[in-house]
């Protein structure tokens, strides 16, 4: 049995393992509880997002800085929003 | 079909600071090197270390080799091989400066030394005044040593196999190394990697553990090679812990909260840490502290719908104190629990954090396994670095700022060791069939599971079962019931099938393959807990509760073939100065 699965979302998937736990965990939470919801242009957000260096993402994922492109400002919002659980 | 081929001089799986390390020596040196990483290697768990790395540099405070050797053989609970550790210690300031040269930017005093801070366990003069050791880049020493590494590979043409994931290792009847078998994430083709010498530096093994302080590709992935290459792993029992981990998901909650007065509740509310610790209470040593944790939720007395934490409470400290002085443990809370712990305690439960054990090698790097001539035989072609590798200078207990330091002289050791190996194995050796075929039968097994056990439950079961059968309370009792449900979720997983069997970025593959690895790894640990019958370091039996050198100042080896316990002695006998004999560890 094989589900369905998307092979652009299963790359994303693999780009969201990082160096840090913290990293790791906010992300993987996101990718199955809220990345559904973004429209295209925020996935694409999303994905270059994932470019960035994991002490620059932490920083951003944490709340302690926020990133000055208001694109990614607006995914990190996200991110943080689906992060408890 | 014909799998693909490549050929190179050497293959370093993994790309972590060890592995970069090594891989920069052997490219500097003209030879052909290509890296395995199953993610982009500057997003390896190296960047993850913040404190730095030692060195007795002596720029802040009086320091020499000779004490730093003291302290780490002192540390490791005198378990450590002793002419490794004064290797490492001799070397360290000088990796230091090369690292500067690289372009690692440490943090500087006014009169432009490298700034050095006091650690935990540092000493001058043999156990006397605190010493000041551990050179940091910032708080994110990890970061630029591993991004400064990657420049260098870079620089030296080292070719890069991206999000490539090991699978195993490629030997010959006569027991070479012949490199790897290895599957491209993107397409989920297999490749083989033919070389000539290859390094394992795939990292520790913390995801065995429910609530652990590792990213999550940490999954033994080298170290579960070895053992299915034959080869032991040793002194897996030794697993570092922290006390406060944030319940569940495991990021560290500093000592720092109970320094500045937090304290820790169990169900009914209740302060227990006086029961355990009447002086020092919160405060207690970390293992004592841990040990707490662990019997209140045991004994029914945990938190939560599932009865498996304790509270760390804070908010009696008042918002001001918190925001101020606990900025960052406030951050951790908000974002992952969306609690403020200004007005609620935080969940904690022990945190696993750093692998002690693993493959065994010589200060050289050489992957070393008893043979008739001996309990340390080179495998030929084979090396080992960093926390998967046991070399073993951390012995029992590791020391802060000691992991940077081991990855980085024992990289360089092992790059430059696989240079001569090179010169002597000037060819490639004849690839057998036979080799091909067991390493992709494990690929192939796959492929035809069926049942109805799935791969994320069970790796959920194992993880819960470690963390509370060889966490840190370990009873024979205790273990003997985590070797019985380990074994027990290693025969189900036979019967977990791929969810998804497609092969363009199946991550379903991946995850599988790693929880094949991890509970490999967790019965080597699991069993090795059960066979060290005394406490030591890390290692800590309740029916056991005192070390043992007249019985257990030795080595354990775990092989998977027959689930076998060997044990070797410790290298008491250091290079050139006089051992350090065991003696009672006070702080």
């Amino acid at each position: 049995m094989t589900e369905p699965r998307d092979p652009q979302l299963e790359r994303l998937r693999w780009q969201c393992r990082r160096g840090m736990l913290e990293v790791d965990l906010l992300l993987k939470r996101f990718l199955d509880a809220g990345f559904s919801s973004l429209d295209q242009a925020q996935k694409s957000a999303f994905a270059d997002l994932l470019e960035y260096p994991d002490h620059v993402l932490v920083e951003w994922l944490m709340g302690r800085q926020r990133p000055s492109d208001e694109r990614l400002a607006h995914v990190v919002d996200c991110i943080r929003d689906a992060s408890a659980s | 079909m014909n799998t693909a081929r490549r050929r190179f001089d050497a293959l370093v799986i993994g790309a972590g600071g060890g592995g970069l390390r090594a891989a920069q020596q052997l490219a500097q040196a003209e030879a052909e090197v290509a890296v395995v990483s199953k993610v982009f290697p500057t997003r390896s768990h190296t960047v993850a270390a913040q404190g730095g790395m030692n060195a007795a540099l002596g720029n802040v405070l009086p320091d020499n080799w000779h004490w730093h050797m003291y302290d780490t053989v002192k540390g490791s609970d005198y378990l450590g091989d002793q002419d490794a550790i004064e290797y490492m210690c001799r070397a360290a300031a000088r990796l230091v400066i090369e690292l500067e040269h690289a372009g690692v930017p440490f943090s500087r005093l006014d009169s432009g030394k490298i700034y050095q801070r006091a650690f935990g366990g540092q000493s001058q003069d043999f156990g006397g005044a605190q010493a000041a050791r551990t050179c940091p880049a910032a708080d994110r020493t990890g970061h630029a040593i591993l991004h400064a590494l990657y420049q260098q590979n870079l620089r030296a043409k080292t070719h890069f196999f991206d999000e490539y994931f090991a699978l195993d290792l490629l030997t010959d009847d006569d027991g070479y190394v012949l490199g790897a078998l290895v599957m491209d994430i993107a397409t989920g083709e297999p490749v083989v990697i033919e070389a000539k010498t290859t390094l394992i530096a795939t990292g520790g093994v913390g995801q065995i553990f429910r609530t652990n302080t590792n990213a999550m590709i940490n999954t033994g992935d080298g170290m579960a090679m070895a053992l299915r290459a034959g080869i032991p792993l040793q002194d897996m029992e030794f697993v570092q812990f922290h006390p406060t981990g944030i319940a569940g998901k495991g990021m560290l909650i500093s000592e720092a909260v109970r320094g500045e007065g937090g304290y820790l509740v169990n169900k009914d509310g209740e302060r227990f840490m006086e029961r355990y610790a009447p002086n020092a209470k919160d405060l207690a040593s970390r293992d004592v502290v841990s040990r707490a944790i662990a019997v209140e939720v045991r004994e029914g007395r945990g938190c939560g719908p599932a009865g498996n934490h304790m509270l760390l409470k804070v908010d009696h400290l008042g918002a001001d104190v918190i925001k101020k002085r606990l900025p960052g443990i406030r951050d951790i809370a908000l974002t992952f629990m969306h609690v403020d712990p200004i007005e609620t305690p935080i969940p904690v439960y022990p945190t696993a954090h750093y692998t002690m054990g693993g493959i065994p090698t010589n200060r050289y790097g050489q992957v070393v396994t008893p043979a008739r001539t001996g309990p340390e035989e080179p495998v030929p072609g084979l090396y080992a670095v960093g926390e998967c590798a046991c070399v073993s200078v951390h012995g029992a207990n590791r020391l802060g700022g000691n992991s940077l330091l081991d990855i980085v002289v024992f990289g360089r050791a092992a790059g430059n060791h696989m240079i001569d190996f090179l010169k002597d194995h000037r060819y490639h050796r004849p690839m057998p069939q036979e080799a091909l075929e067991r390493a992709q039968q494990r690929l192939a097994s796959w492929e035809n599971r069926s049942g109805d056990e799935s791969v994320a439950a069970l790796r959920l079961e194992l993880t819960t079962v470690m963390e509370q059968n060889c966490g840190v309370f370990r009873t024979e009792e205790v273990l003997q019931e985590g070797v019985d449900k380990v074994m027990a979720i290693e025969e189900r997983l036979l019967h977990a099938p791929l969810r998804d069997r497609s092969r363009v970025f199946n991550t379903a593959r991946a995850e599988a393959l790693e929880v094949e690895n991890l509970v490999d790894v967790a019965l080597a640990t699991v069993c090795s807990a059960l066979a060290r019958r005394e406490s030591r370091g890390a290692h800590s039996r309740v029916d056991y509760p005192k070390r043992d050198d007249v019985e257990w100042l030795k080595h354990s080896l775990y092989s998977k073939q027959g689930r076998r316990m060997d044990f070797k002695p410790v290298r008491m006998k250091p290079m050139t100065v006089d051992p350090f004999p065991p003696k009672e560890r006070v702080y």
